[in-house]
């Protein structure tokens, strides 16, 4: 039963880790408005409920799907929103977004609440659609005088923290109860994607 | 006794003294320069920080730092050396009076190349890991040399900067060397794929600035 001596400091690190990024920021001398770049870029993804629902909804859905749908759906997300966001910031037109954005939730809340399993690429070719409308609709909402690369490294971030989240909400798919609880989860997302879907109709 | 009441006799006649010490200490102190707006922090601390600072220089750092990492302790090793030493090279060029600056979109394909093979887990050479090293090196250098121009303290800035560029590859790969479990490599990647995106993202922004700037 001897603990390993590594493992106090493991925990210590985690411990030291978790102070360390938990703290606020100094603002102190920010060059043109860098701080605030990354923090902006940092709370976009958290800010919109549709946005949130889709990102954690992947999460779910590679923690069901297991290994290695798991990593490979949040590895293909963050990139090809990137690109979606890319193409924004060039001016190029996607049509569409806010139905794109709304159809993602009902379609991974969907997957996640039937336990969908098609075959890796269908599901990262699926996540990758999405991706693109969410990026698209992120990319180009830089406030003014802030370091878009700072405000991109904070926006990509928080879209993996989201996934991370999803996916460790998803860990409970080992036992009965929480393959049922990720089921209802899956339809909250759902029900979220359609209550915006009738948004942006009505908008 | 006579000896004890001597001892501290010494003692107490000692007090005004260290008082008076105190004193002049307390009464006489250098300025706090807390905000360093016009006397920086000396040429290597500002070199050092820069490098922190910047993160169109930092991130190719650490994504190769990790690459290399994942690759195994030679190839940690070999980033480790090289890449610092070219940095310097192509710093010390950069300080010619002819040199030019940067282009935004050359920064973001070396995020997308490094977060890229980083994501990918590329199974990269010894002698293309080091090329990639000393290509970044030079170029970042070149960049930061550029920035510098030429003037006394120029050097001890570069010494900053390498040095910290030394401390970060040194403490990144050897981080990623040590680490066994598949988990803990994927999350490595995952890492690799966010700088991937924000490499996308930032050729967004450079396209989009050179278009203002046309506009």
């Amino acid at each position: 039963m001897s603990m390993k001596p590594d493992q106090p400091f493991a925990r210590w690190s985690g411990v030291l880790a978790v102070i360390l990024f938990w703290t606020e920021t100094a603002f102190a001398h920010v060059q043109k408005g860098e701080a605030a770049g990354f923090l902006s870029g940092l709370k976009h993804p958290v800010s919109g409920l549709d946005h949130v629902l889709a990102m954690v909804a992947v999460g779910l859905w590679g923690a069901q799907l297991g290994s290695p749908a798991i990593w490979v759906l949040p590895v293909a997300f963050p990139m090809v929103m990137a690109f979606g966001g890319m193409l924004g910031l060039m001016g190029v037109p996607l049509p569409g977004i806010e139905y794109g954005i709304a159809a993602s939730a009902i379609l991974l809340g969907m997957a996640v609440m039937f336990e969908l399993r098609p075959p890796l690429a269908i599901a990262a070719a699926l996540v990758a659609i999405f991706a693109i409308f969410h990026g698209h609709a992120h990319g180009t909402e830089l406030p003014p005088g802030q370091s878009g690369l700072l405000y991109s490294m904070g926006f990509v971030i928080a879209t993996g923290c989201l996934h991370a989240v999803g996916i460790t909400i998803g860990t409970v798919h080992r036992w009965g109860w929480g393959q049922k609880f990720l089921r209802l989860a899956g339809a909250v997302v759902t029900v979220g994607g359609v209550f915006f879907m009738w948004k942006a109709f009505a908008a | 006794m006579e000896g004890v009441r001597s001892m501290k006799l010494t003692r107490q006649s000692r007090i005004p003294i260290y008082t008076a010490v105190v004193f002049v200490c307390v009464m006489c102190p250098l300025s706090a320069e807390a905000h360093l707006n016009s006397t920086g922090m000396g040429p290597i601390y500002d070199g050092l920080m820069h490098f922190l600072m910047s993160p169109e220089d930092l991130v190719p750092v650490l994504a190769l730092a990790l690459l290399s990492g994942l690759r195994g302790a030679t190839y940690g090793r070999r980033t480790l050396f090289a890449l610092p030493a070219a940095w310097l090279i192509g710093g010390l060029v950069g300080l010619a009076p002819l040199a030019s600056n940067g282009n935004a979109i050359i920064s973001a394909l070396w995020f997308l190349l490094l977060g890229g093979l980083l994501a990918a887990d590329a199974k990269l050479s010894l002698r293309v890991t080091t090329a990639l090293a000393v290509l970044l090196g030079l170029y970042h250098g070149y960049l930061n040399g550029a920035g510098l121009g030429l003037s006394f303290s120029s050097a001890a800035v570069l010494l900053g900067l390498i040095f910290a560029v030394f401390v970060l590859i040194a403490l990144a790969a050897s981080f990623v060397v040590r680490l066994q479990a598949s988990w803990a490599r994927i999350a490595v990647r995952v890492a690799g794929s966010w700088i991937f995106a924000s490499g996308l993202l930032l050729i967004g922004w450079a396209v989009r600035g050179a278009h203002g700037r046309a506009g």
